[in-house]
């Protein structure tokens, strides 16, 4: 057991990477992200880290100075937020095709415009389809302990795929919390050294990043697709064995209450803590109310999504970004197809709400729930989607 | 090792599409490409190898006399040896049907 | 003074690191500025690269051309790649995971990718100070998507998207001076190298390998595709752009600047325009204004070797 104390989330974060011995950190200062690499770069300066800090000129440069650092087999981070990853799309897209276990912890901030510092999820969700392992942590300790899960997964031979670990801009990355440290010897059990599947090296020559014919290119993608979903495995297998060793098992999917629940909320990242408030209130109501919190978003877990809302007859999808013009929300949309085959499927109401760091109260979520009883006596649209709150 | 591109499934492909065997698109035989090709008149070459460094195709090799003479599995006939060749000694002649 | 020493070529590696086979136009000088640099660096070496034609013709998947360690990640970040390859190979390094063999880091990209889309990233990696060598193969334009124009383009020439036509002579901007850019930000080595010189170019490229710290070389590529000459001329145009002043061939190390191959008399620079079907269009006004600043800017160059 190591030690237990209460401090900012993002410097815990930096002191996990610290304890995961990385090699490279590459990554330029986007609010609400700095604190983590300040703090990186103050370990570095005072030789507490031994890795390479590269402070590049443009989140662009930070994606592909991983790249570089990742195919030469160095342990590499970054992290960034909304316009970070908005200008580094280009190279997250192709750094899952070239197979580079990168980890890079995204503070979820809003995309612009109007320019946002604020929560949201409209950056992780933009880059739905980029190929990374893409996950969620609710709080301190969840992304403390993250950290380390995601050097083991992303590195594994058998995956080898960069690794996207969400926590919500100053939600999470700024409040302070009693967080429990591992020791080293933990963390040298549950994560061994970076062995690269391929190296860029002069003593065995390989090219990375040859280009792809027509005829070719469907090949590539059905590789790269079938290496996400061989993941699953190495992600489940990571998590019972940190359960094992730490004593916190993490599932990919959580569930709060949702025994003999009619109705569950279903929601992403740190708003299930406040909406296990409001199911609390409603549970005491004598309301049959339970939350469902999808913690590993890619790859998709369907059986184990499936096996969650089994029986449940409304769903309410808190999404918190939105998809313009589309079949509501992102989330709302990716439960409706998942969910499209089974037997009874539930009603689903989507709730779009919390952009941009607006607060988002146990009594909203109450309020949610009241109005989806509502919707639930009529039809309910595949496309249709409340933002929630709006000043009309 | 495939010919082509077309000959590999998915499960062929090397992880993340790296290319571990170095070099082995010499095996596409440019030489296809061309219509004229160099000719060397051996009693004129001094034997500089001028148009050995010049040859962008990595196309013109040493004889046995220390003569040198297209590979024809490579060349594209661009003339430049011909060109930079000190003592005129390469001539470009079409290539016959 | 000679083009080169003759019989030198027997003094250069027979090795061939970059091999035959390529998808290369006929008679590309960047295709041989590739294939001397590459000779000048060994195996000792990993390259990063842009997209571009040196790229595309080298590497359809699943072939290379490349018997070094080689990675191409996109078009205008291969200063931030080399970075990351240098970056993480000196942390191994000095970790202990990785034995030093003093590999050279090469980034290379041509005229579009370096000073155009790739400029923020050599710039950043020239400033944080890597121990690499950036090669930049100027064809004078966007090449590979098809003959458009770049900030290396020089003035009159016309290319798709600076066409010569009844308004406008082609491109209407200078060169950029990328040379001038690089020594700007302070690095130890800075050169101009051309294929048609090529043990200049090869002595230029092994010194800058032993450079600690940054290093650029800029190297004139001919292309005879979209130059519009004929395939055969390549390294005879290459070496008129020396001879006319055009594209002087200098070093600065630490600031010094020092003129490599001297040209006592410059030819006047219609010797170099007129051969080029893309400047065929000029006047005798514009061919002029060509060779004013070609001459001012080489007494310019002249005056600093003097400093």
């Amino acid at each position: 057991m190591g030690e237990r104390v209460g401090i900012e989330v993002s410097l815990a974060a930096a002191e996990a990477v610290k304890m995961a011995n990385v090699d490279v950190v590459a990554a330029y200062p986007i609010t609400p992200q700095t604190h983590i690499v300040e703090h990186l770069s103050e370990l570095v300066a005072d030789g507490e880290l031994d890795a390479e800090f590269i402070p590049v000129e443009s989140e662009h440069s930070a994606m592909s100075v991983c790249c570089g650092s990742s195919a030469v087999g160095a342990r590499t981070f970054t992290c960034t937020s909304s316009q970070g990853l908005a200008l580094m799309n280009e190279i997250v897209f192709i750094a899952p095709a070239m197979r580079l276990p990168i980890v890079m912890i995204l503070a979820n901030r809003s995309l612009s415009g109007p320019l946002s510092i604020w929560n949201d999820h409209t950056d992780v969700m933009s880059v739905r389809d980029c190929g990374w392992i893409q996950f969620f942590t609710e709080n301190g300790q969840e992304a403390f302990d993250h950290v380390m899960f995601s050097f083991r997964v992303a590195e594994n031979p058998a995956v080898s795929l960069p690794i996207m670990m969400n926590m919500d801009g100053f939600v999470l990355t700024h409040v302070i919390e009693p967080i429990e440290f591992w020791d080293q010897g933990t963390v040298k059990q549950y994560l061994p050294d970076f062995e690269p599947v391929n190296r860029l090296h002069p003593d065995n020559p390989v090219t990375m990043g040859a280009f792809g014919l027509p005829g070719i290119f469907t090949e590539a993608k059905k590789a790269q697709d079938q290496a996400l979903i061989n993941s699953k495995p190495v992600i489940l297998e990571a998590w019972k064995d940190m359960g094992d060793l730490v004593g916190r098992y993490y599932k990919p999917v959580e569930t709060y209450h949702v025994e003999g629940a009619e109705t569950v909320f279903l929601s992403m990242g740190s708003v299930g803590e406040t909406i296990s408030l409001a199911v609390d209130q409603l549970r005491a109501q004598g309301k049959p109310v339970g939350l469902v919190k999808l913690r590993l978003w890619r790859p998709f877990p369907f059986e184990e999504f499936r096996e969650a809302v089994r029986g449940v007859k409304q769903m309410i999808v808190i999404d918190r970004a939105i998809t313009y013009g589309g079949v509501g929300g992102p989330v709302a949309s990716e439960i409706r197809s998942v969910l499209y085959l089974e037997e009874n499927m539930p009603t689903i109401t989507n709730f779009i709400c919390g952009l941009a760091g607006r607060d988002v109260t146990a009594e909203d979520y109450m309020a949610m729930f009241e109005k989806t009883e509502q919707m639930a006596k009529g039809k309910v649209r595949q496309e249709d989607y409340i933002i929630y709150g709006v000043r009309e | 090792m495939a010919k082509s591109e077309l000959e590999l499934s998915w499960k062929d492909l090397e992880v993340g599409c790296v290319v571990s065997e170095p070099g082995n698109a010499s095996q596409y035989r440019t030489g296809d490409w061309r219509s004229i090709r160099p000719v060397w008149d051996t009693e004129k070459c001094i034997q500089c190898g001028v148009c050995y460094i010049f040859c962008p195709d990595m196309a013109i090799k040493k004889t046995e006399d220390g003569y040198f003479e297209a590979d024809l599995y490579y060349c594209k006939g661009c003339g430049i040896c011909a060109q930079e060749c000190i003592t005129g000694c390469i001539t470009m002649v079409e290539e016959e049907e | 003074m000679e083009r080169f020493n003759v019989y030198a070529s027997r003094l250069i590696t027979k090795k061939e690191y970059f091999s035959p086979g390529h998808r290369a136009c006929q008679g590309c000088a960047e295709a041989l500025a590739v294939r001397l640099v590459a000779k000048a660096l060994g195996q000792n070496v990993i390259v990063s690269s842009a997209t571009g034609c040196m790229e595309i013709v080298s590497s359809p998947l699943p072939f290379t051309n490349w018997r070094v360690p080689w990675i191409h990640v996109a078009f205008e970040n291969t200063s931030a790649v080399a970075s990351g390859v240098e970056g993480g190979t000196k942390a191994l390094i000095r970790k202990g995971k990785l034995p030093d063999k003093g590999t050279v880091f090469l980034g290379m990209g041509g005229d579009g990718a370096t000073t155009d889309i790739g400029l923020q990233s050599l710039s950043g990696a020239f400033e944080r100070g890597h121990n690499f060598l950036y090669v930049c193969y100027d064809n004078e334009a966007y090449m590979n998507t098809g003959i458009q124009r770049s900030s290396s383009t020089p003035f009159g020439a016309a290319t798709t998207t600076s066409p010569a036509g009844k308004l406008k002579p082609g491109q209407i901007t200078w060169k950029k001076n990328m040379g001038e850019i690089a020594v700007a930000h302070n690095i130890p080595y800075v050169a101009t190298a051309c294929s048609s010189y090529p043990f200049d170019l090869i002595e230029k490229v092994k010194k800058a390998a032993r450079i600690e710290g940054p290093a650029y070389v800029h190297v004139l590529s001919v292309c005879p595709t979209g130059w519009r000459i004929p395939p055969n001329k390549a390294i005879w145009i290459g070496r008129l752009a020396v001879e006319t002043g055009v594209f002087p061939l200098y070093e600065v190390e630490n600031g010094k600047y020092r003129i490599t191959v001297d040209v006592p008399e410059l030819k006047p620079v219609l010797d170099y325009l007129k051969p080029q079907g893309r400047f065929r269009h000029l006047t005798p006004e514009l061919v002029d204004q060509i060779q004013e600043r070609v001459t001012r800017e080489y007494n310019q160059l002249k005056a600093k070797t003097a400093l």
